[in-house]
């Protein structure tokens, strides 16, 4: 399904086009066209099962899609994609399985892949310590005397765990930040304080795609919309096109009938 | 847990005994071993000799057990390191035999190391075949290829031919044995590499958990692989170091490390599980597993009773710090 860019003249941050992915027998994406634009707020939406993580996990490099699908990354053709390539270029993810080493301290998750050294290139221990407590307080709001960047993350609970995932991939002054599913399994404060996180990306000019199950979490925040079903694109909306009511009512329509209209 | 907040809101640090506590109790092991034997054998164990001799024989195994510690906590395992000492160690002597000096043989032997270490990292990390087996086959590949090309015989190697090789592996320095000299240097390095480089970082991040390591950009199959070159490299070392102990290189070279220097990583308190583990316990356990052999002989006790000291130890040791490891986490004895 192609279509006319939303922003004509403008070039998006990622763009996907003609992307498919198929793991052994299973296409777990066909023909996907996607762009991100500069300072917009995507959201994905689709049923389990839809696509939705092997989408988000292309956009990071982490698989490489099927032959002849692309890659662009400001306009740019980008053959080698890797997840590294991609963080090196501004792209953040906070992955639904939050992607991090429990049995180590805070810190080196926080830096994981990133570490920080020294002049003479050997690991600065001391500022990803202090940096972590910084941000620990500054940005995830720590009061906790269980929590010291010392602590491995083992000991954490789940929503003091999404916090350092999503502390990690703001501090990096990401111009992209993708957010797999990010109020899953957390409480009702956590939540508000996650959606205020995604908010804020867009404010700080810069774009994001936002995963979430919850429609009433997703639409509040995003600037248009995907649906995905069954590895494909069934609709993009702008959110001035569809109220929330119509989005719902073509969201039952799609998971049964596999089309929108 | 009942800890009341501190009252300026400062965050509290892991306890002390939480961060070091294996590595505390291993060196309590040793110090109270080391009791024992003085003890039991006060002549023997206050004289400087007995020093002098298991200071020599143990960084033999001890420096390939820092080296595999790397591997260790990447959640591997290598089994085929004593074969990769023979061979290096052969490519050394066939290199000095046909006349080439010996530091060129020296870097010959460490580069077969590398290139055993390279293509056992590429068969688990690239093609993911479980280590434990596929380090088993690599061990029977070295050998084999050691003993057929050194057709199964053995080179000398003394002081009056190799004096050079002598002074770097042999000798004594300040009274030091110069093999402990090696193993005090090769601990500060595997241990600036482990804790302050970030491959040592990556090491950790791999071995906890390595789906997460790759979803944050951390090429899982270079690190792997450079930890078993690093055993490798360190590995044809050793086999050198054990050689010139010896005045001679054994095709046999490597037979009876094996169990020695793995126990030493587990004894060290480095997790079989991955993602934890430290040099330092590595280098203290390999001096209680040298001194269980040196102690037994000399504090009297029949030779037949190594083994089962050594088993006692070990086992207790290892029981000790799982049980310690797990209180300290709050858990019950049994983990579940």
């Amino acid at each position: 399904m192609a279509e006319a860019s939303p922003r004509p003249g403008e070039t998006p941050v990622i763009e996907l086009r003609n992307v498919s992915k198929t793991f052994g027998e299973v296409r777990s994406l066909s023909d996907i066209n996607f762009a991100v634009y500069p300072g917009e707020i995507v959201g994905l939406l689709g049923d389990n099962g839809a696509g939705k993580s092997t989408l988000v996990k292309t956009v990071m490099g982490f698989h490489k899609p099927d032959a002849g699908g692309d890659v662009f990354f400001k306009g740019e053709k980008i053959d080698d994609w890797s997840v590294a390539r991609a963080r090196g270029l501004g792209i953040e993810t906070v992955y639904q399985e939050r992607a991090l080493c429990e049995k180590q301290p805070i810190w080196r998750n926080m830096f994981m892949g990133r570490e920080p050294r020294t002049a003479w290139g050997l690991l600065d221990v001391k500022k990803m310590r202090e940096e972590s407590a910084r941000l620990m307080s500054e940005h995830m709001g720590f009061t906790s005397a269980a929590v010291h960047p010392d602590n491995v993350v083992t000991t954490m609970s789940g929503g003091e765990k999404q916090g350092v995932a999503i502390t990690r991939a703001l501090y990096f002054d990401a111009q992209l930040v993708i957010l797999d599913e990010p109020t899953m399994g957390l409480s009702l404060t956590e939540t508000k304080k996650t959606l205020d996180f995604v908010s804020n990306i867009k404010k700080a000019g810069k774009s994001a795609i936002f995963i979430d199950h919850n429609i009433f979490h997703v639409y509040p925040v995003v600037d248009r919309l995907y649906v995905l079903d069954r590895g494909k694109v069934a609709g993009v909306y702008d959110k001035s096109e569809i109220s929330m009511e119509e989005l719902i009512d073509r969201l039952y329509r799609v998971a049964r009938t596999g089309t929108l209209e | 847990m009942s800890d009341a907040k501190p009252k300026n809101n400062r965050v509290a640090p892991p306890s002390f005994l939480r961060r070091y506590g294996s590595q505390l109790g291993i060196i309590g092991v040793g110090l109270v071993m080391w009791l024992g034997f003085v003890i039991a054998a006060p002549t023997v164990f206050m004289n400087t000799f007995i020093y002098v001799a298991f200071a020599q024989t143990t960084p033999q195994f001890g420096i390939i057990a820092l080296a595999l510690t790397f591997v260790v906590i990447t959640g591997e395992i290598d089994l085929s390191f004593p074969s990769i000492m023979a061979l290096g160690t052969a490519i050394f002597c066939l290199a000095v035999t046909h006349g080439l000096a010996w530091p060129f043989a020296l870097v010959l032997g460490l580069l077969t190391g590398a290139a055993c270490g390279w293509v056992n990292g590429i068969l688990v990390s690239w093609l993911n075949i479980p280590s434990l087996v596929i380090t088993i086959g690599t061990s029977f590949l070295f050998r084999g290829l050691e003993l057929v090309i050194m057709n199964g015989t053995g080179v000398p190697l003394t002081a009056e031919m190799y004096p050079g090789l002598h002074a770097l592996l042999r000798e004594s320095y300040f009274g030091v044995p110069v093999q402990t000299l090696w193993m005090l240097a090769l601990l500060g390095v595997t241990w600036l590499l482990l804790n302050r480089t970030r491959f040592g970082a990556h090491v950790f991040l791999v071995g906890d958990n390595p789906t997460s390591a790759r979803l944050m950009g951390i090429d899982a199959v270079s690190v792997k692989t450079r930890a078993f070159m690093l055993t490798g490299v360190i590995g044809v070392f050793a086999g050198l170091m054990t050689s010139v102990y010896g005045y001679y290189f054994w095709p046999t070279t490597g037979d009876g490390f094996l169990l020695n220097t793995i126990a030493s990583v587990f004894l060290g308190g480095t997790s079989v599980f991955g993602g934890t583990g430290s040099v330092i316990g590595s280098f203290v356990a390999s001096y209680i597993i040298g001194a269980i052999n040196a102690g037994i002989v000399s504090a009297g006790i029949n030779a037949f009773y190594t083994q089962l000291c050594f088993g006692l130890v070990i086992v207790i040791s290892v029981v000790l710090q799982t049980i310690i490891d797990r209180k300290i986490r709050r858990q019950s004895i049994t983990g579940r």
